[in-house]
């Protein structure tokens, strides 16, 4: 994985070359978009609201046993924001997206239908690449955004009907408005931002390195999802060491 | 940015100096010396596996050569001008229609993407040119619901609308009826006599080779054992290359 680091590295700089013609690719970037949209939304609401609900189920009892339960919505709020949404939507758009991105491109390899764009003097950076890098870049915060929400909201439920914590809904959300600043929502969206980068160009990169047929697809869908996955966990830790700078 | 349609087109010079290409230790091309005249239909013949597929995509830049090197109009063909100079077309094999795109928008994807026509001036040729490989009325199809042939038709349409210099075909005619070969092989020369195409043939088919073909190149295990004009190449001794030419099915033979 490590050795084609250099060449997902050449593919982002030639996508960020071609960010011109995005414009002139605005339908297909639409289509993604929606795409992502329709295949993630569902998963991404209900993956959050669980998150949220057992995040206040497991530190709930624990803070209400010292007295602290109402810092139970602090602690939601951030840990939310900050880190889980970001990951687990990196996660699941990296398994839900970046494998559809690598099975697509990777056929139209196999099958010859990029060599045909080429043929026709039509870049496959510009016309495959460049509509789901941006698509996801836009798309992948936006769902991050949605999943705090839903998030908090799962929090928020567990910790107004469970009877060890007991913490009112509007308890909840006022303790987390004095703890969770816009400066920590944009920490989570930048991160977002980059996870959706990696997983963009991880699963092109993938996708138009494949060879050899049917196997060959499948092979570049694992390793795209794989990949995608592991950087962003190890550029997660490097991120948030970065961004405790600014707090 | 590639020069307008209406831009007279004249066909491409194409000059083939010792090329080699290896695939994992397999020597598939071992040394090929040709040209291409401007203007000509050039047929590749030759076995199953001879590295008829894998030359083409090195005489349009898609595989990059071990030795050896491919010009034209004497430059090199992966050099940037040349892509953007030139108009080039390959027909693949298998067609290579884009499957996420209808076939209407596969034929005009070029015209499309290089924004070289309005939408309602591309329907216009699109319709057109279906309707000379007989798909007239198949623009909202998807290619999943093509044939083979007619997926070769449609890719053969596609290459039509480039209005190209030099047009590689592979295998133009192989999944097709004989009454559908024919009309491919008359729009092979139609297309070559109207805008003077420099057309590199790939064909199993007797019948079309000969019967188009300026000049025949016999390929066998990557290496040219003849070439020249249909004439010289039917009277070349080659036993292989014979016995190639004059294969047929004899029954009698079979049974006993
Ligand atoms: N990408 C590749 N990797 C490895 N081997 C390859 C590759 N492409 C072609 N070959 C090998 O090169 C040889 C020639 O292949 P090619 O496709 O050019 O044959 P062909 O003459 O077009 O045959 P056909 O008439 O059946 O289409 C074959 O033995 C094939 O296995
Ligand atoms: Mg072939």
């Amino acid at each position: 994985m490590f050795n084609s680091i250099g060449e997902v590295v050449l593919l982002f700089w030639r996508t960020l070359c071609a960010w011109p013609h995005a414009w002139r690719q605005r339908q297909k970037v639409y289509d993604q978009f929606f795409e992502i949209g329709n295949a993630s939304l569902l998963m991404a609401c209900i993956l959050s609201l669980f998150i949220g609900g057992v995040l206040a189920l497991q530190s709930g009892p624990v803070l209400a046993e010292r007295g602290l339960a109402n810092l139970i919505g602090g602690i939601v709020g951030l840990s939310m924001c900050k880190e889980l949404a970001p990951v687990m939507m990196g996660i699941l758009i990296a398994g839900r997206i970046g494998s559809a991105m690598a099975a697509e491109i990777g056929s139209m390899c196999v099958y010859q239908e990029v060599d045909a764009l080429r043929t026709m003097n039509i870049n496959p950076v510009h016309y495959l690449v460049l509509p789901r890098l941006v698509a996801i870049a836009i798309a992948l915060p936006l769902l991050v955004v949605f999943s705090i929400m839903t998030g908090w909201f799962g929090g928020a439920i567990v910790s107004a009907s469970n009877a060890h914590i007991g913490v009112s809904l509007s308890a909840f959300f006022s303790t987390l408005k004095t703890f969770v600043d816009l400066q920590d929502i944009g920490n989570g969206l930048f991160k977002s931002f980059c996870f959706a980068l990696v997983i963009g160009t991880v699963s092109c990169h993938q996708g138009l390195q494949t060879i050899g047929g049917p196997r060959g697809i499948g092979r570049s869908v694992t390793k795209a999802v794989v990949n995608s996955i592991v950087l962003i966990l190890i550029l997660d830790y490097f991120l948030t060491r970065w961004l405790l700078i600014f707090d | 940015m590639h020069s307008s349609p209406s831009h007279p087109p004249s066909g491409l010079a194409l000059r083939v100096r010792g090329l080699r290409k290896s695939f994992l230790g397999v020597e598939v091309l071992k040394g090929l010396d040709f040209e291409v005249r401007p203007g000509e239909i050039f047929v590749i013949m030759g076995p199953s596996g001879s590295g008829k597929t894998v030359l083409l995509k090195h005489l349009i830049g898609l595989t990059r050569p071990d030795q050896g090197e491919v010009l034209v109009n004497d430059r090199p063909v992966d050099s940037p001008e040349v892509m953007e100079k030139f108009r080039m077309a390959m027909v693949f094999q298998s067609g290579a229609l884009l499957n996420s795109l209808t076939v209407g928008e596969n034929v005009g994807l070029y015209l499309a993407e290089h924004r070289l026509k309005t939408p309602a001036e591309i329907a216009l040729i699109v319709a057109d040119k279906l309707e000379v490989v007989g798909l007239k009325g198949s623009e909202e199809k998807m290619p999943s619901e093509l044939s083979g042939g007619m997926k070769k038709r449609a890719a053969i349409a596609r290459a039509l609308v480039i209005e190209p210099q030099l047009i590689l075909y592979d295998e133009p005619t192989s999944e097709l009826d004989p009454l559908s070969s024919v009309v491919i092989a008359e729009e092979i020369f139609a297309l070559n006599q109207r805008i003077g195409v420099t057309s590199i043939v790939v064909s199993h088919d007797r019948d079309l080779a000969f019967g188009v073909a300026d000049r025949i190149a016999f390929i066998n295990q990557g290496r040219i054992l003849a070439i020249g004009t249909p004439a010289e190449v039917r009277a070349h001794p080659d036993p292989l290359l014979q016995e190639f030419l004059n294969a047929s099915f004899k029954p009698d033979q079979a049974k006993e």
